[in-house]
């Protein structure tokens, strides 16, 4: 067996590959999280539990319905994009006059009402979610152990990251988006319907986050509490990143993710805190953040 | 939005008249409170379904006509033990609860053991698994109903061993029960002459990925992994052993797991798995009659152990309360209790057994092997029986318990 | 008296009042626990009502008090009011660390640094041997006060929380109405202004976030005293959220708001505990409601009502 630093090789790298699933979670709910930030200015506590509601509903398609990985992969986003539209229309809108905090504040609530509803629903032991049939099995890379679902989530994840950050750099609408979060009265002046806007980037954002929560689903049992785990870390992870930036927020996410891998290896113990240790040394030397704009 | 300011108010207001001082009760009636986990890790593994169970034992006892009444309530203490602790203050102090049962999550067991013997009530704990209950932290307001680490240990540590897998790896839960469970059962499997050949501990709560220590665990070639982990996060094991293909190579021994979680597993992902439980809807006649009376009740969720001690334990109680009069029981949890170890127990679940002195109830204890899928014949038909250890060789010897008020 | 209009002489005494009689009516424990989060309340209220600043993080100073408090009094067997100080001590070290940190953020920033500060907290206690982890420290005694007043039946112990709780509460009103307290209600208003008066805002901030987080770590001692146990529940992120929410039931930025919301709270989750996970979607309703149609709160409204501040 291989080892480095006296660690056995496929150890280390079986830490790492985790570090990267774990950090293109990170990347996908924080570039959500950044998106949202932008149009509406406020911090979508709710984010956790729409990635829940997202592998929730992947299950429901599942086993009410019988539509299977794939489809639901485009399918539950839709879902809860579509219920994330409908809250920004009824209960988020009427906030964005007042103190961020309110949003804040407001989306905590849901986010408790939404894990207490499934909660009483579905109980939070957790319903498994097969792997699907193609990504079934391992493969064997010699130096470790690659289960083939867990590829692809890696890929999956820098593949939308990376396709969500050429929409907004590179299309029209993404202009239109980046112009409406630096100004939005004057883009509403030339004739472009900011509330509408503002509504379709929670949309999106919320679908980012239900994404997630369905490439998750086979990896962690579906459980109501799936997405608290995450949601408080992806914050740290945000504040480390600073939210100027949408590559950012990407490249910050994989990074914490292997970080917090390689804690795994030589210092299990830390692994739960090294982020938001991070985060401190980010804060004492530059406290706007690894990408963030001057203050 | 439209609401009315002053019904608001008004709501708020009238939520607070809370908790009016307790008052002595004229009739003379038993109040049953069945503690558990309604919404946490172990709501199937207890939950609604021992709520069910304990309700089935006044049902089977039938109280009308033998001169008192008797009620269950139950609550959620959300596997925390500050949660626990002032429920149980509040049933004794306030709400007349003579006797509480179930209280799985060992701390929250051990939190509740401390109220129930300041205050003098009845403690029937089925739910927890720590042996410490009938160890160094007994009381003589307890019976401990269904199992403990040490049975859990003995039957699937001792039982595999005698049944060919000596060699082992353990996969443990980084906090006190976790570790508790491994030194147990590596106590019995090197009993057996077989052999540990590693083990390691992941951060809890909050691993929800186990792959790598599945890896480390398929390198070691050890015939059998033992899981020394409960709930959610034995079952992420077994999904995720299945995935690396663990299971060709390797028996998991799941040392703490029910029906319920082989259920939510399904058959594909769960055969071949080892567990160990004291009480199984399908073993005779008469916990088949137990199981057909309950099943029904809570949707998709049989009774396992656990809501079978619920069950047994409430019956006897109950037996105890018309045999001393339900005055004498109110007032004297302890010599209730005394009783109860005092007459033989008998009821669907566990058949003939008795109650040792330090509050042990005396169990045999089986290792069950999760069947093939093809083997099943019916609904929850997921298990066979492979080793069977008699009820006076699953609990822990006396002398070794250090319970204070045993005396050897 | 002390700052205190008219209308709030009145309510304190009304206050003050029902402290004394509640006890002959009403659960002495449930009272207890009331007075514990009220004071916890208060405290998180000068952060938010006088500077602010929204800390997501109380929770950690609570915890981490209710656990030196349990543990002083546990191992090392000192009196009811010493451990209560400790923990209290323990609350302001622990702000002064944290605060020094999150302060060089305001807004959202700085409630996502405190929450996320506070999880580190939840972390390390999880995994101190100190703590117990899960099972917490259990069996904590009621140390008499003084060592020689017992602290066993409950309503001994009943009146040294209410004592606390009272002395708690007519320190941070005192603050509030101070010439430091002035300087911190300019900060709320317009930071830029106070910096350029020549205030030093930062250092401003920070003792005030050391004063609540002392006062959050009192709290905690009191109630691991009180239930004589501490536990994870205590600095879990789930206890910071709760404590926002009985400040905005209550009422942001009123003297009396944070007792209401506590009351309130204490109260729907005794009542609601048999139901599950009902608390929590209830709580969440509250947050929901109080966000879009409530913003002033309990005693803002009676107050607004009235015309008098409260």
């Amino acid at each position: 067996m291989i080892t480095i630093f006296g660690i056995p090789g496929p150890l280390l790298f079986g830490q790492l590959l985790l570090g990267l699933i774990n950090g293109a979670f990170y990347a996908m709910l924080s570039l959500g999280l950044a998106i949202i930030f932008g149009m509406l200015n406020i911090i979508n506590f709710a984010h956790g539990a729409l990635f829940m509601m997202g592998a929730f509903v992947a299950w429901m398609l599942l086993n009410y319905l019988g539509i299977g990985y794939f489809p639901a992969l485009i399918l539950a986003p839709v879902i809860v994009g579509i219920f994330g539209l409908i809250c920004e229309k009824t209960i988020i809108s009427p906030l964005y006059k007042l103190d961020h905090l309110y949003g804040l504040l407001l989306t905590f609530g849901m986010a408790l009402v939404i894990e207490g509803l499934f909660r009483n629903a579905y109980g939070s032991s957790g319903m498994p979610y097969r792997i699907p049939d193609v990504f079934q099995g391992a493969t064997d890379l010699g130096f470790m152990f690659l289960p083939n679902y867990r590829g692809w989530v890696v890929i999956a994840a820098l593949i939308v990251c990376l396709a969500t950050w050429a929409i907004i750099e590179k299309t029209f609408i993404g202009a239109r988006l980046r112009a409406a979060t630096e100004n939005a009265p004057l883009v509403q002046a030339f004739g472009v319907n900011v509330p509408r806007l503002i509504t379709l980037t929670y949309g999106a954002g919320v679908a980012l986050a239900a994404f997630a929560g369905v490439l998750a689903a086979p990896i962690y049992s579906v459980n109501p509490n799936m997405g608290s785990n995450f949601i408080i870390t992806v914050f740290a992870v945000v504040v480390i990143g600073g939210m100027g930036s949408i590559l950012g927020s990407i490249v910050t996410g994989f990074a914490l993710g292997v970080i917090e891998g390689l804690t795994k290896v030589f210092y299990p113990q830390g692994s739960a805190t090294v982020i938001f240790l991070v985060m401190v040394i980010v804060l004492i030397v530059r406290p706007r953040g690894l990408f963030g704009k001057a203050a | 939005m439209q609401l009315s300011r002053r019904a608001l108010v008004g709501g708020a207001a009238l939520a607070t008249i809370p908790l009016i001082r307790p008052r002595a009760q004229g009739q003379p009636g038993v109040k049953i409170g069945v503690l558990t986990d309604m919404s946490g890790t172990y709501a199937n593994t207890t939950g609604m379904t021992s709520v069910v169970c304990t309700k089935q034992a006044l049902e089977d006892f039938g109280v009308s006509g033998k001169g008192f009444t008797a009620e269950v309530i139950y609550a959620d203490h959300q596997n925390k033990p500050d949660i626990g602790v002032s429920i149980a203050r509040r049933w004794f102090d306030q709400d007349g609860v003579d006797v509480i049962v179930d209280v799985p999550t060992s701390s929250v067991a051990l939190a509740v053991q401390g109220v129930c013997r300041e205050k003098n009530k009845v403690y029937i704990n089925s739910g927890a698994a720590s042996a410490a209950l009938t160890g160094v932290d007994c009381s003589p307001n307890m019976v401990h109903w269904t199992y403990d680490t040490y049975m859990l240990a003995k039957s699937t540590g001792g039982g595999m061993v005698k049944t060919g897998g000596d060699s082992w790896f353990f996969i443990t839960a980084d906090y006190a029960f976790g570790h508790q469970l491994q030194k147990d059962t590596t106590a019995f499997v090197t009993g057996e002459k077989g052999k540990v050949l590693g083990s390691v501990a992941y951060p809890f709560p909050g691993t929800t990925d186990f792959s790598s220590f599945l890896v480390q665990a398929q390198a070691s070639r050890a015939k059998v992994l033992g899981l020394a982990s409960a709930g959610t996060d034995t079952v992420n094991q077994i999904k995720q052993a299945n995935e690396f293909g663990l299971t060709q190579t390797m028996k998991l021994a799941a040392l703490l797991m029910t029906i319920g979680d082989v259920h939510a597993l399904g058959l594909a992902t769960a055969h071949g798995l080892n567990l160990t439980e004291s009480f199984y809807w399908d073993l005779n006649d008469r916990t088949r009659a137990f199981t057909d009376r309950v099943k029904g009740k809570v949707a998709g969720n049989w009774p396992n152990m656990i809501h079978a001690g619920c069950y047994s334990g409430t019956l006897h109680y109950l037996k105890t309360v018309a045999d001393m009069g339900a005055a004498k029981a109110k007032a004297d949890g302890r010599a209730t209790i005394a009783r109860m170890k005092a007459m033989p127990v008998d009821d669907d679940c566990f058949g003939k057994t008795t109650i040792r002195e330090d509050g042990r109830h005396l169990v045999p204890a089986y290792l069950f092997e999760v069947k093939q899928p093809s083997e099943s014949k019916g609904p929850w038909d997921y298990y066979k029986l492979v080793h069977t250890t008699p009820a006076d060789e699953a609990a822990r010897p006396l002398a070794d318990g250090h319970c204070p008020f045993v005396h050897v | 008296m002390w700052g205190f209009s008219r209308a709030q002489a009145i309510a304190f005494v009304v206050m003050v009042a029902l402290i004394i009689v509640c006890p002959w009516v009403l659960y002495p424990v449930f009272l207890m626990k009331v007075l514990c989060f009220a004071l916890f309340a208060c405290a998180f209220n000068l952060m938010i009502g006088y500077v602010g600043l929204l800390s997501f993080g109380h929770a950690a100073f609570f915890g981490m008090g209710s656990y030196i408090a349990a543990w002083t009094a546990k191992h090392w067997g000192i009196t009811a009011e010493a451990a209560i100080l400790l923990g209290g001590a323990t609350g302001a070290i622990l702000g002064l660390v944290l605060g020094y940190i999150a302060i060089r953020r305001q807004g959202l920033y700085f409630a996502m640094i405190t929450l996320g500060l506070a999880q580190m907290v939840y972390f390390f206690c999880l995994q101190a041997p100190f703590t117990g982890g899960e099972d917490g420290i259990q069996q904590v005694p009621r140390s008499p006060l003084f060592g020689v007043i017992s602290m066993q039946p409950d309503m001994h112990i009943y009146w040294l929380v209410a004592v606390v709780f009272l002395l708690g509460f007519l320190l941070i009103h005192r603050v509030v109405h101070s010439p430091f307290g002035q300087v911190l209600k300019a900060i709320r208003e317009n930071e830029p202004r106070a910096t350029s008066l020549g205030y030093r805002t930062d250092d401003y901030k920070l003792i005030a976030f050391v004063l609540s987080t002392f006062l959050a770590g009192i709290a905690g001692g009191t109630k691991a005293l009180v239930f004589g146990i501490a536990t994870l529940t205590d600095v879990h992120y789930s206890m910071s959220g709760e404590v926002v929410l009985m400040v905005l039931l209550g009422g942001l930025g009123t003297i009396f708001g944070p007792v209401m919301g506590a009351l309130v709270l204490s109260a729907m989750e005794n009542y609601l505990a048999q139901f599950g996970a009902w608390v929590t979607v209830t709580q969440g309703a509250i947050f929901m409601i109080c966000v879009l149609a409530f913003r002033r709160g309990i005693i803002g409204e009676i107050g607004a009502k009235l015309r008098i501040q409260l």
